[in-house]
């Protein structure tokens, strides 16, 4: 337990941070929520639990991911040194397996025989599917049809993996609308079917329950910091959509002031520019949506805006509650990057060090590109380069003219 | 001291009826059709009228009623627009109560005390909030109750009995049971488990039990109004506008179709207990 004044104290029992999160769901599913909750208490101090999570996170995973230091990068920047928290080399390509696994063995436990989950740029779609295949359950992922045609590979390996793939082409067809349809789905089939969320989000427990399944990154990092130059990093960073890579690479350090934190948010077109970006906390305010009072985007009379960015995986019009509850407290620094910032950062890196950063990850990286210069050469970033590039190299080839 | 909504279920039972609610979305597909039909449906046969809140994310709700709410909001429609709309209707009507049917966040974004201020002003007389459940009753739910609105409740399938006096506790106005798990516009899959779960829900509490989700005919009407104390129909009418429209405008048909629906399954509503 952390001290009185810990930031790493929340949720409390409403599963409020501040004034952010709660229960913000219809009726028939409250039934559900609660039971997770209850579920989820006790699996937390379950030994049998938490060793087969470690033993997956070990053998199937492969956990620890590496910590690595950028070397031509950090030259290039020509201030602190880079690491990168190494999170895009994990089983699937991306930090979303460290939730599945968890949530999935919570669903087993629960006896749900059907598995349900929301995807944007489909990083959350495969490794939920990816979890279902080895688990030998049905699902479905509900993927907004624009982000189906923009993450190809990621729908591809999806129905490979045995799952069905329903495009969802309400509103704009991304995150948001992915989510409303799975939320319909789950109170159509309360019965045998549990929601497996993919990012620190949604009605409590999610938001804490996520959280804790991503928070090995900060607490690996933070011991592999300590193995190699035996301090804690000047400052770490990563990328914020919905936020789950974040809360997780964040929460270890919160009660170390010494350590500065920065989120990076997607500016899309630019901040300035009303619904071509998805900043909520920069450029929304709170409201209530998908179960959790946040930050969102929004227009003046509550209507919830689409939002737009480069990245699938940051188009979403809100984020998790504990990451509004930091901004508010100041604790951690967001930060607007632009798609042209992220491409950039996106090639840069890939040139520099051989690494194709998924292009949220680049959002991220785009900050640590700002960030470094302005250190001394004795100062540690680390970025959490939460997923693999691949399946952007179409889409970022398209913008870059490479491909007709 | 009773309120519309008492004295419109009270009348329905004293008719050995079940009080007939109708929804309509608020602003649907513009604000003048909308008004028009919400004028015409106490004469239609409406006991009790739900005003839909247009919301661009409506999780609970099927794609008939998603559509009519993005149908408003195209045409303008604003939370002021819709307790406009209340305002012009106690013109004429002082009787027929109307509850406001949407989600959080359009009145979050408003204000809380400033809504329930013109709500009441407007002659607004309950408030259904499909995602504020009874763990955020400090949100909406006491601050209505404090300023005389009525905050009905929805239980559905998934309440059980140890769960109900939980939803019930500051339930007001009506208990709305939803028939079934899923979202509206629905089919109804068991008319018996209805009357079962209404049954149940009447051993906790003495206010009315209205039944929604999935009531489509007059047929429908008659034999879930068997049980009931009241009955909601909404996809069915919203779906009549949506029908009569022309390049998502309003016909000469629009305002007539819902009236003669509504007409209609009022016929199966009076016969329901005969």
């Amino acid at each position: 337990m952390d001290g009185i004044n810990s930031l790493r104290n929340g949720p409390d029992e409403h599963g409020r941070f501040g004034i952010y999160g709660g229960r913000f769901v219809a009726e028939t599913l409250m039934p559900l929520i609660l039971d997770l909750e209850k579920e989820y208490r006790a699996a937390k101090v379950d030994p049998a639990y938490q060793a087969e999570i470690k033993n997956l996170a070990t053998h199937y995973t492969g956990r620890p991911s590496p910590l690595y230091y950028a070397e031509r990068l950090s030259k290039h920047l020509g201030g602190a040194k880079v690491w990168f928290k190494r999170e895009e080399l994990n089983h699937t390509g991306s930090h979303k397996i460290n939730n599945c696994l968890g949530q999935i063995l919570l669903a087993k436990r629960m006896g749900k025989t059907r598995i349900i989950a929301e995807t944007g740029a489909g990083q959350h779609g495969v490794a939920t599917a990816t979890v279902c295949a080895k688990f030998d359950l049905p699902c479905t992922i509900f993927m907004g049809a624009t982000d189906v045609e923009r993450q190809m590979p990621n729908v591809l390996r999806m129905k490979m993996l045995g799952a069905e793939v329903r495009p969802v082409t309400a509103g704009a067809g991304t995150l948001k609308d992915a989510m409303n349809e799975a939320l319909r789905d789950w109170v159509t089939n309360v019965e045998n079917t549990y929601y497996l969320i993919g990012t620190a989000a949604g009605p409590h427990p999610y938001p804490e329950m996520v959280r804790d399944f991503q928070s090995v990154i900060g607490t690996e990092l933070k011991e592999q910091f300590r193995e190699l130059e035996g301090k804690l990093p000047d400052a770490v960073v990563a990328c914020v959509g919905g936020g789950s890579n974040a809360i997780g690479t964040f929460h270890a350090f919160l009660d170390d002031p010494e350590v500065a934190i920065y989120g990076a948010e997607a500016a899309g077109h630019g901040i300035d520019i009303e619904n071509g970006h998805a900043a909520s906390m920069t450029g929304g305010r709170p409201g209530v949506l998908h179960g959790n009072r946040t930050y969102l985007l929004q227009d003046k009379d509550g209507q919830i805006l689409e939002g737009h960015s480069i990245s699938a995986g940051l188009d979403y019009p809100g984020v998790g509650p504990e990451h509004s509850y930091l901004h508010d407290s100041k604790r951690v620094t967001y930060v607007p990057i632009t798609d042209n910032e992220a491409l950039e950062a996106f090639q840069l890196c890939t040139k520099m060090e051989g690494i194709i950063p998924a292009l949220e990850s680049a959002h991220g990286l785009a900050q640590v590109i700002k960030l470094a210069p302005t250190l001394g050469t004795d100062k540690s970033v680390v970025l959490c380069l939460s997923g693999r590039g691949d399946k952007d190299v179409e889409s970022v080839g398209k913008y870059l003219g490479l491909l007709k | 001291m009773t309120t519309r909504i008492d004295r419109a279920f009270a009348a329905a039972k004293a008719a050995n009826r079940p009080a007939f609610v109708t929804y309509l979305m608020g602003g649907d597909p513009d604000l003048a059709t909308s008004q028009a039909i919400l004028n015409a449906l106490p004469q239609a046969g409406a006991d009790v009228i739900e005003l839909g809140l247009p919301f661009s994310d409506p999780m609970a709700d099927g794609v008939v009623i998603q559509m009519a709410g993005q149908r408003a909001l195209k045409a303008g429609q604003t939370l002021l627009g819709v307790l406009g709309m209340v305002e012009e209707f106690r013109r004429k009507d002082e009787n027929t109560p109307i509850v406001l049917m949407g989600y959080y966040n359009p009145i979050y974004s408003f204000g809380v005390e400033k809504f329930l201020a013109t709500a009441k002003e407007a002659g607004v007389d309950g408030l259904i909030i499909v995602d504020l459940p009874a763990e955020e009753d400090n949100e909406l739910c006491i601050p209505a109750l404090k300023a005389g609105i009525n905050f009905i409740r929805l239980t559905t399938p998934t309440t059980d009995d140890k769960r109900l006096p939980v939803v019930l506790e500051n339930t007001s106005g009506f208990v709305y049971y939803v028939s079934m798990t899923g979202i509206t516009g629905a089919a109804i899959k068991s008319r018996a488990a209805v009357g079962e779960a209404v049954s149940r829900i009447k051993a906790h509490t003495n206010l009315p039990v209205a039944v929604g989700f999935g009531i489509k005919t007059a047929e429908d009407a008659a034999e879930i109004g068997k049980h009931a104390d009241g009955i909601v129909v909404g996809t069915v009418l919203v779906d009549a506008v949506a029908k009569t429209l022309v390049d998502g405008k309003a016909t000469d048909k629009t305002v007539s179709a819902v009236r003669e629906l509504v007409a209609d399954i009022a016929a199966g509503v009076k016969r329901a207990r005969t």
